[in-house]
């Protein structure tokens, strides 16, 4: 399956473009830091079969292929603006290419309440001196880069950080997504008393400790999980056998990502053929992503052809990235950077969190969201 | 418009129990979208359909399974799936207490506000003597059917509550090694310098960046509703590269000049 083909060569950047400081350019590539350890379920019908997820016109209830679905806007009740793909991709041109470094403040002055996940920036060119220039300048400085992007037809805010010489880019949340004090209606401080103050400073003295213990952040639920799924397995009740030719789903542990990461950090990925192998794979994985016809999965149609339907066409300019269309499968920037709005791939998808999946899906509107796996928010996501 | 607790809960630790109400830190602002079906403009639903047969199969008739590393598939049904689900409790317990950069903003998930339950208190007091002895407590608790982990930290007067992603999934900076190279130029170091604290801010404005691209697809909706016709703007000519030195002190330049007459 075309999924898992891509999963094989591991996490893949999930950006890549430059960081413009200044007039210096610095070719990055993007890479999430975190990977979420979830155990998730799939839905399955009663004699096992895993089940998959169709869309209905509830009209003409009948089952739709993806060429039939189109991405819709509700601007009054019930009417609906149609905005395909190729639109959203054109919006913002220079920001799906360019993190544009404007501003640095004092790494302090950065509220924890906006941070929302962290990404390694690795050295996207050849040269690493520019990356490594301005790591050590920012570390040096104890400064963070205000700037923001978008990646995947979403804009971030982000504030880049140096740290052991690697930069990292933490998205955080615009001002209007974090609610104040005053919005949530907060009593106003009181005045504790001073005799209760130093009777909790106290208590909290006595539990001090000077390190996290990460076993407290273990995920109980889970364990708790995996337990029953390893005592049903023996027993050998309600367990039905793969599927004959079915493989495995690949497991994107936190290894693989740190190994992508340590490879990327160090540009050769053991040698330049490798890295560019790395990278005609990257290419290759776009267009068939991109293309229909190569995964034998349905792609939603708005995803180049109902661009030219579009009367909004009319305006647009054409196609700002020459050979966006083409097969170009190899080079150094093999897709043009707005490409990278133009699908999201499974495995970038499941690199992702449940909870940030449902965040997505809920921007999406996908119905049923909130019953689905990660799995299954991976399968809606990847054909929305 | 007052904002509604979600969860109601008690700070525990020692002989001390502050209650507490749990808000909402952050509001989704984004653009929404529905699939429609093209032909009728119908938003379309979802349904779960059986490969092999090609028929619906009604959600009370779905069963969960755990798929296994060979692909083997466990069902679990519902009295199982309800054994797993934790304990239902108010209790939010305090594991320990940190130094409050011990556990870097790369754990940090989801922000929630937390307000007095009464003992208002109790509440400021916990809040001050945090922010005086500046540490975070670690703390787990049950919400939802759900269990989290997360920081207790203060938050100016107030407290709030911060999840924490799970053991094992942050990467920190420190288990990787940064790119290496020759040593780098003494003056472009210095330079670069310079052009960072030229473009310092003493203070963040975080209102200062909107997400634009939000506001061009809201645009784009209006237009495309009122018939107009869109215009996308242009994507911006590709710089010429010049050596890393001549770039630095153009910038350099650029930014004092602009400093200058702002």
């Amino acid at each position: 399956m075309a999924e898992h083909e891509e999963d094989d060569v591991g996490p893949r950047s999930f950006w890549s473009g430059t960081i413009t400081f200044g007039l210096v350019s610095i070719p990055v590539e993007l890479f999430p830091g975190s990977r979420s350890q979830r155990v998730s379920l799939r839905m399955v019908a009663p004699d096992g079969t895993p089940l998959v997820r169709r869309y209905f016109c509830p009209k003409e209830e009948k089952a739709l292929e993806w060429d039939e679905i189109v991405r819709g806007y509700e601007i009054e009740k019930d009417t609906y603006v149609v905005v395909t793909d190729d639109e959203l991709m054109k919006l913002a041109p220079e920001k799906t290419r360019d993190i544009d470094l404007r501003q640095f403040v004092d790494v302090a002055q950065l509220d924890p309440m906006h941070f929302e996940r962290a990404y390694y920036l690795t050295p996207g060119g050849n040269s690493t001196k520019a990356y490594r220039l301005l790591a050590a300048t920012m570390e040096q400085t104890g400064r963070a880069g205000i700037a923001t992007f978008v990646m995947r037809g979403k804009e971030y805010l982000i504030a880049i950080l140096a740290e052991n010489g690697i930069l990292r880019a933490e998205t955080m949340r615009f001002a209007d997504e974090v609610r104040s004090v005053e919005d949530v209606e907060l009593p106003a401080a009181e005045k504790p008393g001073a005799t209760r103050v130093r009777a909790m400073e106290k208590a909290i003295a006595a539990l001090s400790e000077s390190a996290l213990d990460e076993s407290e952040l273990e995920d109980r639920s889970a364990e708790k999980l995996l337990e029953l799924v390893a005592r049903k397995e023996r027993s050998g009740k309600d367990v039905v056998a793969a599927p004959a030719g079915e493989a495995a789903p690949a497991s994107e542990g936190i290894i693989d990502l740190m190994e992508v990461l340590k490879r990327s950090l160090q540009g050769t990925a053991g040698g330049t053929a490798k890295r560019a192998a790395r990278r005609d794979a990257e290419g290759a994985g776009r267009e068939k992503a991109a293309s229909p016809s190569k995964t034998g999965r349905k792609s939603p149609k708005s995803n180049g052809n109902a661009a030219a339907k579009s009367d909004a066409r009319a305006g647009g300019k054409s196609s700002p990235t020459a050979g966006g269309k083409s097969g170009r499968k190899s080079g150094g920037k093999a897709a043009p950077p707005t490409r990278e709005g133009a699908k999201w791939s499974k495995s970038h998808l499941r690199a992702q969190s449940k909870d940030e999946l449902y965040e997505q899906a809920k921007k999406l509107n996908i119905e049923g969201r909130s019953s689905m796996t990660k799995d299954e928010l991976v399968d809606a996501l990847s054909n929305a | 418009m007052a904002a509604r607790a979600m969860w109601k809960g008690v700070i525990r630790f020692e002989d001390v129990e502050v209650p507490v109400k749990l808000y909402s830190a952050v509001q989704d602002q984004a653009v929404h979208f529905r699939l429609l079906h093209e032909k009728d403009m119908e938003p379309v639903k979802q349904q779960m359909v059986h490969p092999d047969t090609g028929k619906v199969v009604d959600a009370d008739e779905v069963r969960r399974a755990y798929q296994t590393d060979d692909g083997d598939l466990v069902m679990l049904d519902d009295e199982e799936l309800a054994e797993l689900e934790p304990e239902a409790s108010r209790d939010i317990e305090v594991t320990r207490f940190l130094d409050t950069d011990v556990i870097t903003h790369q754990w940090y998930d989801r922000p929630y506000y937390l307000g007095p339950d009464g003992d208002a208190g109790a509440y400021f007091a916990l809040a001050e003597a945090l922010r005086k002895k500046g540490r975070e407590g670690v703390v787990r608790w049950v919400m939802r059917k759900k269990e989290y982990v997360g920081a207790l930290r203060a938050h100016g007067d107030h407290l709030i509550l911060m999840t924490l992603r799970r053991k094992g999934e942050v990467v920190p900076a420190s288990a990787l090694k940064a790119p290496g190279g020759r040593a780098l130029d003494k003056r472009e170091v210095n330079m670069a310098m310079q052009l960072v604290s030229a473009l310092e801010e003493d203070e963040l404005d975080l209102a200062a960046f909107r997400d634009e691209y939000r506001d061009r697809v809201v645009e784009l909706v209006t237009a495309k509703a009122e018939g107009k016709v869109v215009k996308f703007p242009e994507p911006p000519a590709k710089q010429t590269e010049e050596s890393l030195e001549k770039m630095l002190a153009a910038s350099l330049k650029a930014a004092k000049k602009r400093r200058a007459s702002g």
